[in-house]
């Protein structure tokens, strides 16, 4: 080790990003591209009756339309959501039916505006409630230890509520986009994408396409955000490749507006919950029955299981799991940061706060109080458990200790005043499968090379600071390789498992190398290397930890919420780039304020879309929403979880944050806010 | 229809011909290949696209190409000089004051402008008194960047960095 992790270190792509010369999907040089846009449904359940494209194809500049009929067919339509273009049903309100593609943008903006569709529309239902006559359980409940009902009947204290969140889109900066470019001679698909998994988007896409992997290359050097929305390709894709394949030899370039954002590229389900806590008079947990709601789409089947988190959080001698899908005429759910955890820690984390005012204890600790020693949920030893160490930590810096309980009796000037805290998790996820290569380029140079993604991570640095650690060099010695799947293969940045895993990786291919050609290499010498299982050793679990403590002021007459300070303290491992995980954890914090006060998509039930479909509409927090904020790690390292000792960071700070703020917004005004997000009308009894 | 018009661009002049539909930001990024303005939401909600035009802040998304003919634009890659970065590009490398990098470019621009506004002494709904010149507190960074959407939430250390480039007097 030359102690390169754990050095605070500017990104290595910073000056490409502050300059805007960093190429992001659509900002390659492509030669001579022509331009996508997509004809979509106007109803949101039905059939396609007929489909004129004659006064589209009739504009000038238009090189092709694309319908249900004249698309090419795909070689496997075993997955929905990407099945395009391939039949006349109609799921969803806003699913592509068609495209039209041109020489400019503008000419295929309009031309799609000319074709005519025609309909026979059928009844549709897009509202999520929990006596859907067609929900359904996921799973069994997960039952664990001793019989939930009998130990409430039996409790001091219960706890039991209904809680919910709303649907939110993940909408990162850059819109989803993606360049086809079809070579017919050598078949073989080009596809410069916005994507958190070249190497996934080659393993989904190829098969559809009826292509052999190595005929479908997928760029991403540069990806605009994500948080779970580019973790998998999504129809835009699919469009580009299909329209790609239309008009040979060009590279047809589909952006997607942000209104398009809000329909087919994933989003977070809403929730509905019920919890129901038993406890003894002094905080105790004795049961914890965690029941949830998601919707699922009719072309996907991605759950947003809020329940599964209560599983392993608290102890409980009686505990029930269970998580019910409720079919409905939308577009696919799809990952949106800590997709469960987020939602579900909003609904323990606030039951917490229920719970320790019923049995008038500190919410600190009532958390120090049933901290579990193993994992609840399986028995595990845990490989680093430091929940306690976060909210010790949280509430020094914070200032927390003689916090007067009584909500609602401070006052500055107009302002009620309160403070809050909730705790933090999220699992540890290592992804086998990763392979690194690693390169001796002469002089002492390295090139390291895997098709990882940094969709903003700082995925670029955090790996060549593992690099250099690993192979025993400095980091300005390492060139890194990432984006392309013609690397070696990489998992995808999700579930907050890209550094461990990537990382791990690199780790192995270094070790192999340096077995294969010692300290002093001969230029050229080269080693491929990976990972393919988890060395979490059996027995164990291993999974991130945290606390958020937040001061709110609640103006009583416009029902205004400010957050004028927030820490967080997090345990996860050893922190490879100091510089760049704070910003994450911030970044997810930031994400709590927007998704406790901000962020709702508000589903038209009459016509099935969402109507806050742009930045106007759908809130999000701007500059003035954050004030003084800031996030903090334990000095930490879980080698058990990962060779490097860290664990994941890029989920984590979403999770409890938000029930932090209405855990706040309680104790400044004494109203006990389950449902987000707490919006000035709610604050003021709407 | 399509027209003819004159920009300079970074310092560069260009004659370029495009459909009268076509926004400033598109003739940027689709006839000149210039990368750092950015679409985020093509309908000025989200200043990705920000860009200075004669000194002062614009986003380009949001007005016509044919509108500006004969302008004088700097974009993010033109900001910086044979003496490397900008002040304010550095300071977002020193403070990590992003993380995905898409807003980037509109951000610094947006933050030299304002920065500029603020020493001509415009007030921002912030400013206390309207009468004395606005004095950069964070509180009037955040309101007169609040333009400026960061979805990765980069905002304290973008505060950072707007403060530590003002400090080295770059306004």
């Amino acid at each position: 080790m030359t102690g390169a992790i754990g050095t605070s270190t500017a990104r290595v792509d910073g000056i490409a990003k502050v300059t805007g010369t960093a190429r992001y999907a659509y900002e390659h040089p492509f030669t001579d591209p022509v331009y996508l846009y997509p004809v979509q449904a106007t109803i949101t359940r039905g059939k396609i009756d007929t489909f004129h494209a004659s006064a589209a194809e009739e504009v000038d500049g238009v090189l092709a339309v694309l319908s249900p009929w004249n698309a090419p067919r795909l070689a496997d339509i075993s997955d929905p959501e990407l099945t395009l273009l391939q039949g006349p049903e109609v799921k969803f309100r806003g699913q592509i039916i068609g495209a039209v593609i041109a020489t400019t943008p503008e000419i295929a903006r309009y031309a799609q505006s000319l074709v005519e569709v025609g309909y026979a529309e059928e009844e549709h239902d897009t509202v999520l409630r929990t006596d859907h006559p067609d929900r359904y359980p996921e799973d069994d409940p997960q039952t664990i230890g001793d019989d939930v009902d009998q130990a409430l009947s039996d409790a001091e204290i219960v706890i039991d509520q209904q809680y919910s969140t709303p649907e939110e889109h993940n909408t990162p900066m850059e819109p989803h986009t993606s360049v086809a470019r079809w070579h017919a001679e050598e078949q073989h698909l080009t596809l410069t994408t916005a994507t958190q998994g070249p190497h996934s988007v080659v393993d989904t896409l190829a098969p559809l396409l009826g292509l052999e992997p190595q005929q479908l290359r997928v760029v991403s050097p540069h990806v605009g955000g994500g948080f779970g929305s580019k973790a998998a390709p999504h129809a835009h894709d699919v469009l580009a490749a299909l329209g790609a394949m239309a008009v040979p030899g060009r590279s047809v370039k589909y952006a997607i507006t942000r209104q398009q954002g809000f329909v087919f590229v994933g989003y977070r389900s809403p929730t509905q919950q019920h919890l129901r806590l038993g406890a003894r008079a002094d905080g105790t947990l004795t049961a914890i029955d965690h029941e949830s709601f998601s919707q699922v789409s009719p072309v996907g089947s991605f759950s947003e299981n809020a329940s599964s988190i209560s599983a392993s959080m608290y102890a409980a001698d009686s505990r029930r799991l269970v998580h019910h899908l409720v079919p409905l005429d939308v577009p696919p759910p799809h990952w949106m940061r800590a997709p469960g955890e987020a939602p579900g820690m909003f609904a323990l984390e606030v039951a917490m706060d229920e719970l320790a005012v019923a049995a008038g204890v500190d919410p600190v600790e009532l958390r120090l109080r049933n901290d579990p020693p193993r994992d609840p949920a399986t028995g595990n030893r845990w490989t680093s458990r430091r929940l306690v160490d976060c909210l010790h930590e949280g509430a020094r810096q914070f200032g927390w200790q003689d916090r007067d309980p009584r909500p609602g009796v401070r006052r500055d000037g107009e302002w009620l005043v309160g403070t809050g805290m909730a705790s933090a998790t999220y699992p540890h996820v290592m992804m086998p499968g990763t392979k690194a290569t690693i390169r001796h380029n002469g002089a002492g140079r390295y090139t390291v090379r895997t098709g990882a993604a940094d969709i903003g991570t700082g995925a670029w640095t955090t790996l060549t600071l593992i690099s250099a650690d690993a192979l025993g060099i400095s980091p300005d010695r390492v060139t890194m390789e990432i984006g392309d799947s013609s690397l070696p293969t990489a998992t995808v940045a999700g579930g907050s498992s890209g550094t461990s895993s990537w990382g791990s990786a690199i780790v192995a291919a270094a070790e192999m190398f340096r077995r294969q050609h010692g300290e002093d290499p001969d230029a050229g010498a080269q080693t491929t290397g990976g990972v393919s299982e988890d060395p979490l050793a059996e027995g164990y679990t291993a999974a991130s930890f945290g606390a958020h403590f937040v001061e709110v002021r609640v103006h009583p007459g416009t029902g205004e919420v400010r957050v004028p300070r927030m820490r967080g303290v997090f345990s996860i491992g050893r922190v490879i780039n100091p510089r760049t995980v704070r910003s994450q954890l911030l970044g997810g914090m930031v994400m709590g304020v927007s998704m406790a006060l901000h962020e709702r998509s508000v589903r038209d039930p009459r016509f099935g879309h969402v109507v806050t479909q742009d930045l106007a509409s759908y809130h999000v927090p701007v500059h003035a929403d954050i004030e003084d904020m800031d996030a903090s790690w334990l000095d930490d390292s879980d080698e058990l979880a990962t060779p490097m000792g860290s664990r994941g960071a890029g989920e984590i700070g979403i999770v409890g944050s938000a029930a932090a703020i209405a855990n706040a917004v309680y104790h400044a005004t004494g109203l006990r806010l389950r449902h987000l997000p707490l919006t000035p009308a709610v604050l003021l009894g709407d | 229809m399509e027209s003819k018009l004159a920009l300079t661009v970074d310092g560069e002049e260009h004659a370029i011909v495009v459909d009268n539909r076509t926004t400033l930001l598109d003739a940027l990024r689709d006839h000149l290949g210039s990368t750092a303005p950015k679409k985020g939401c093509d309908h000025g909600q989200c200043g990705s696209c920000t860009v200075l035009e004669d000194d002062r802040r614009v986003t380009t998304c949001l007005s016509l190409a044919v509108a500006h003919d004969g302008a004088s634009i700097v974009t993010a890659s033109g900001l910086s000089g044979d003496d490397g970065l900008h002040p304010m590009q550095q300071a977002f490398i020193d403070q990590d004051a992003f993380q995905c990098g898409y807003c980037t470019p509109g951000q610094i621009c947006s933050a030299i402008g304002m920065l500029a506004e603020a020493a001509d002494g415009s007030p921002s709904f912030v400013t206390d008194d309207l009468a004395e010149a606005p004095s950069l507190t964070d509180a009037e960074i955040r309101e007169r960047l609040s333009g400026n959407l960061c979805r990765c939430g980069a905002y304290v250390n973008i505060v950072a960095a707007v403060k530590q480039a003002a400090e080295e007097g770059t306004a």
